[in-house]
């Protein structure tokens, strides 16, 4: 398992460097630079000296490889350098913003986990009924449907039917549950019911296979209660797939929410990403692709990891 | 559906807007101490430093904690008066300005504020240090001498008359530092906020909130009335809901009509709105190095085809663009008159007979089937602008393909000339011709004059109105200018746009003013008690 | 997987084979009709359409739907029944074209990865790994930005590209998985014993065997591929104004005028949801059809 679990950690590393070299000769041939739209925004009209200085001041006028070279060097201190906009670390600026991302990612998964798992499940005992018909067409809908525009319905319909909107500022949990709650539900919601969407076709379908499954045929032909059988054998190993589609999707999530934040102006990773890309903040944009890319194979081995631990059959593989 | 009345609510702005005009501050009013102003501000800000920047995102924020020298004054602009100065006098020769501080002018830090703070910061402004890059310096290269001669006495001398230099004392950008903070840190105001203004810097969370608090040492004596301001960083939809909601009190740059109308049914009399001309317009820049637009006829030809008259009726209805003008605000005292106007090519009330011409003067260029890409920004109501001028070029036969990009590439196309044509913008904090004119000088003489030609009769009128100091004299070198740039169409202003401020009437003793980068230091803003 | 088996049974070059999928297959059929009917009003939108989609007409400024105008206007006067029937075209050829694109490239990498194995399946496995888990909004950002535009017919063709560019690795995770089982079928070694090249096994001998599952991936991704092209123009990456798209209806002015005129993003978003729909639909049961122990 010691053995198993270096090695997945192993590749990790040649991964992530591949996303940092990616990353960083894809941001340098993208034209502009954070100094000009820094230094001419709103007619300020300066030089073409200014300009020079101020890119000075910020590394961007060494050659390429040394920039890679600092920028990795950084990476592997923890040092992830400060923002070319603001000047503050970009700790600090993803600091402040990551917990509200996190809460509305995690919201979402126990969202679409609450509704996923008995939807799937009774579409898969009552396969091919009308039952079965109305979740498949509920969920495929969920796939169907962009999750900005829902967030946008979702605000015309409190507009309209209750004439109220959501708070626009945010407010810790801890602070006020409530306030919290009201503003981060919406955007919960409009990103939930894709991924409810999405674990509910993996719990259906994997339902319907281990029931195929001799064992399980033998239990029904024996005529225990079948209440019993979906419990005790069918649903532990039917949840595999599914726990595996919440990981996954959960790191996607995190990344989804980059144009679901738009709509609910949220305070989030996702708007500090399409702010950086619009003002090409190289570092801060490096920092949260790295970031993005990190969550993304850490769940993967922690899914792995936990599939090994529910399926001993895994383990060794 | 209300279909019908919702449309009239949008066809028809001036009339939902009759009663909540009444909702005017009475000048008979006396100003109320306490409360704290929360108002959004539609973007985070790059520094702190007012000397590094020019946008409106580091000015609603900071204004509060700063004073300048001279300032304009409240409710009348564009007259100009002393703020830390508390007089001052001008030599026959308009060369040396002579100005006294107020005395007993404290920083947050408790130190007091001399003429070597002014004279320090000035030279800031005028040549910053390494590591510093003043984005002021064209407005101070006239500036010869600045000599602190005691304490409360600071004298400026010009190296040649500067017809602009009043706003330059008075522009809320000049702000004064602590010259013993600059001599430890020159960079000292990038992360650091501390002044002489009516607001202490309380502390800024990151894409979230500003906080300020009222200074009690404020010069201004039972100034300011509030006890603090919270400035929320918010999008513009948001904005509209906050304001709705009652959840912030105002916002300071500007509102499309149509969010306008939403705010003004959802507080009704609680709303106040206040329109000008904006400082701020579109412009068509036409890139003069690569042909065919280097040939004088394509550009009036593509300027003819645009019906701004027809434009600023609808566009004005779906966006902040509003009223033609030419290279100076319409509504200012340097503006050219409408009739002056309809003489320009591309300003006559006759479209049929400008889009006549424009297929003619294409089909004496060869050009009839010009293709082009018309580079803009993804943002409005540049995207607007975008859509309004494509479609107006196709009715005289050009086609031209839509480029949006992101704001980083848009200013790359700008300085390195990638573009054939490009929706462009101008904007300053006053109407003074030499700050405005800039933006059609040729590009080796300003880099912001992004059609990249080369006109020194342009360049002549623009050093002479410069030095003028008779308004009048002044003004008709100003209109030469504009009649030169438009029959040589290098690039062409589209539409001016329109500042809508909406608020709650809560807040009381603001100036409205044509552009938002003044009057935001908050001293004279009170809030009036909560309607029961 | 039971690939070769399954296409036995449902060979999906038989034009036969639609009559049995619409019959096995009421739900997927009820998509391939939807999908159908996109289809010709993407072809015929000329004919169709009541008025231009990039004309303004001030006069019919956000009007409310209506006889004239069924789904209403736009800010412009822009009829949006016809924006959308225009915007079916934008969807259906970029969809398509990505999801072909990168569905293709990623199944070639995919079976190459499992003919050769050993070193060359590690070095692409990373590589895909590395794909994975980067950004889709930056790679699209990056693809724009470079390129520039690149104009086939009306189409963004770099647009095409930064929406394949992600498929590409997606595709060829499964590809891999069905071809490795196909690797290990007699015949492949026996080819290999015949002398033929490698280029011709992947494509002559293996790709064949992997069409079952190739053709869901196909149906799945152009879905995704309309979702992505709609997000990305949502926020201003895509495809540009004037030209009609369902995910550009519903960014600019429509953020601004949607509490009045809630019909601008009502339809659009409703199109860009029942194609979507559609494709998933037919993709399920094409799945179910041709190899019920598939998964994506």
């Amino acid at each position: 398992m010691l053995r198993y679990l270096s090695r997945r950690v192993a590749l990790m590393v040649p991964t992530l460097f591949g996303v940092a070299l990616l990353t960083f000769i894809m941001l340098r041939v993208v034209p502009g630079d954070v100094v000009e739209v820094k230094l001419r925004a709103d007619g300020g009209h300066v030089t073409e000296e200014i300009l020079q200085r101020e890119r000075t001041r910020l590394g961007l006028d060494k050659p390429l490889p040394t920039q890679f070279v600092d920028w990795m060097a950084g990476l592997v201190t923890l040092d992830l350098g400060n923002s070319m906009w603001t000047g503050r670390p970009v700790v600090e600026e993803i600091g402040v913003r990551i917990g509200l991302t996190v809460q509305v990612a995690f919201m979402a998964a126990v969202i679409s986990v609450l509704i996923a798992i008995p939807l799937g499940t009774i579409s898969a005992l009552f396969r091919d009924t009308w039952v079965d018909y109305v979740v498949r067409v509920f969920t495929i809908a969920g796939l169907a449907v962009p999750s900005f525009w829902l967030g946008m319905i979702i605000i015309l319909m409190l507009l309209t039917v209750f004439n109220w909107s959501p708070p626009v500022t945010y407010t810790p949990f801890l602070e006020s549950p409530l306030q919290n709650m009201s503003q981060l539900i919406w955007p919960a919601l409009a990103v939930g019911y894709r991924y409810a969407a999405v674990v509910a076709r993996m719990v259906r379908s994997s339902i319907i296979e281990v029931m195929r499954e001799d064992y399980i045929r033998t239990a029904r032909a024996k005529g225990v209660f079948e209440r019993m059988v979906v419990g005790r054998h069918a649903m532990r190993n039917a949840l595999l797939p599914a726990v595996t589609i919440i990981g996954l999707e959960f790191a996607f999530l995190i990344g989804g929410l980059v144009v679901t934040e738009q709509v609910f102006n949220l305070n989030g990773i996702g708007r500090l990403f399409v702010e950086a890309i619009s003002r090409n903040d190289f570092i801060l944009i490096q920092a949260l692709v790295m970031l993005l890319a990190a969550v993304f194979v850490t769940m993967n081995l922690l899914v792995d990891l936990l599939y090994g631990v529910l399926d001993p059959r895994v383990r060794h593989a | 559906m209300h279909n019908i009345s919702r449309r009239t609510a949008i066809a028809l702005p001036t009339l939902a807007l009759a009663s909540p005009a009444l909702a005017q501050q009475r000048p008979d009013e006396l100003p109320r101490r306490g409360g704290v102003l929360t108002f959004a501000v539609g973007a985070e800000p790059p520094t702190y430093d007012l000397h590094q920047t020019g946008t409106f995102a580091v000015m609603h924020r900071v204004a509060p904690h700063y004073s300048t020298l001279l300032t304009y004054e409240p409710g009348n602009y564009p007259n100009i008066v002393g703020d830390l100065a508390e007089s001052w006098t001008v030599s026959p020769d308009q060369k040396t300005f002579t100005f006294k501080l107020r005395p007993n002018v404290r920083f947050h830090d408790g130190t007091l504020m001399t003429s070597e703070d002014v004279r320090v910061s000035y030279e800031r402004l005028r040549a910053p240090p390494a590591g510093v890059s003043s984005n002021r310096l064209p407005a101070f290269r006239q500036i010869d001498l600045i000599t602190a001669t005691d304490p409360l006495t600071i004298v400026i001398t010009m190296k040649e008359v500067d017809a602009s230099i009043m706003d330059t004392f008075a522009s809320p950008w000049n702000s004064i530092f602590s010259a013993a903070r600059l001599a430890q840190d020159p960079t000292f105001p990038v992360r650091n906020v501390m002044g002489t203004g009516p607001f202490r810097f309380v502390e800024h969370a990151a894409g979230s909130h500003w906080v300020g608090a009222r200074f009690d040492d404020y010069f201004r004596e039972r100034q300011p009335y509030l006890d603090g301001f919270r400035a929320i960083t918010m999008t513009p939809s948001s904005m509209v809901n906050a304001l709705s909601g009652r959840q912030i009190q105002a916002e300071f740059r500007g509102f499309t009509p149509n969010e306008r109308d939403r705010i003004v049914r959802a507080l009704g009399t609680e709303a106040r709105v206040e329109e000008s001309s904006w400082m701020l317009h579109m412009i068509v820049s036409f890139n003069t190095e690569r042909p065919p637009f280097n040939d004088p006829r394509v550009r009036r030809a593509l300027s003819l085809a645009i019906d701004r008259w027809g434009g600023s009726a609808s566009l004005s209805r779906i966006s902040q663009l509003g009223a033609v003008g030419g290279m100076v605000r319409p509504g200012s005292v340097w503006s050219a008159s409408p009739e002056e106007m309809q003489q320009w090519p591309g300003y006559g009330r006759d479209m049929a007979a400008n889009r006549a011409e424009a297929r003619r003067l294409l089909r004496e260029a060869g050009q009839e089937n010009l293709t082009f890409t018309l580079l803009n920004r993804n943002h409005q109501p540049y995207v607007t602008s975008g859509i309004f001028v494509i479609d107006q070029l196709r009715q005289i036969g050009v086609r031209a393909e839509h480029q949006q990009v992101e704001l980083a590439a848009w200013y790359a196309a700008q300085g390195s000339g990638g573009f054939d044509v490009m929706i462009d913008s101008f904007t300053q904090f006053s109407d003074d011709p030499t700050n405005v004119l800039v933006k059609y000088v040729s590009f080796d003489k300003a880099e912001v004059a992004t059609a990249r030609a080369t006109d020194r009769e342009l360049d002549r009128l623009f050093d002479a109105q410069a030095r003028e100091t008779d308004r009048d004299t002044r003004k008709r070198l100003v209109r030469q200018f504009e009649t030169r740039a438009m029959e040589q169409s290098y690039a062409v202003p589209l539409l001016w746009w329109q500042r809508i401020v909406v608020m709650n009437q809560r807040v009381r003793g603001w100036s409205m003013a044509p552009t938002h980068m003044i009057y935001q230091d908050l001293r004279d803003v009170w809030l009036a008690p909560e309607r029961s | 997987m039971s690939i070769a088996t399954a296409s036995n049974t449902a060979d999906p070059r038989r034009p036969v084979a639609i009559i049995a999928f619409c019959r096995a297959q009421p739900l997927g059929a009820a998509g391939l009709i939807v999908i159908l009917a996109m289809g010709l009003a993407a072809i015929f939108a000329e004919a169709i359409a009541p008025y231009e989609p990039e004309v303004i007409n001030f006069g019919a400024m956000l009007m409310a739907p209506s006889l004239e105008h069924p789904f209403g206007t736009d800010a412009f006067g822009r009829d949006i029944l016809t924006r959308i029937i225009y915007g079916a075209r934008t969807a259906l050829t970029i969809g398509f074209l990505s999801s072909f694109i990168g569905c293709t490239l990623g199944g070639l990498l995919g079976i190459a990865s499992a003919y050769f194995g050993g070193r060359a399946d590690l070095v692409i496995q990373r590589f895909v790994d590395v794909m994975l888990s980067f950004p889709i909004i930056i790679l699209a950002l990056v693809v724009v930005a470079v390129l520039g535009k690149t104009e086939l017919l009306g189409i963004d063709l770099n647009l095409v590209l930064a929406i394949a560019i992600p498929i590409i690795p997606r595709s060829s995770r499964v590809v891999r998985s069905a071809a490795l089982s196909v690797r290990a079928m007699p015949y492949i070694d026996a080819a290999r014993a015949g002398g033929y090249s490698a280029w011709h096994i992947i494509t002559r001998h293996m790709a064949p065997n992997v069409l079952a599952p190739y053709l869901i991936l196909l149906t799945a991704y152009i879905a995704q591929a309309i979702l992505l092209e709609a997000s990305l123009s949502f926020l201003g990456l895509g495809v540009s104004e004037p030209k009609p798209a369902w995910g550009l209806m519903l960014a600019g002015d429509s953020s601004n005028f949607y509490q009045e005129a809630p019909w601008m993003i009502l339809f659009p978003g409703l199109a860009i949801s029942l194609s979507v729909f559609a494709f998933n639909l037919f993709g399920d049961s094409l799945r179910d059809w041709l190899d019920p122990k598939f998964r994506l």
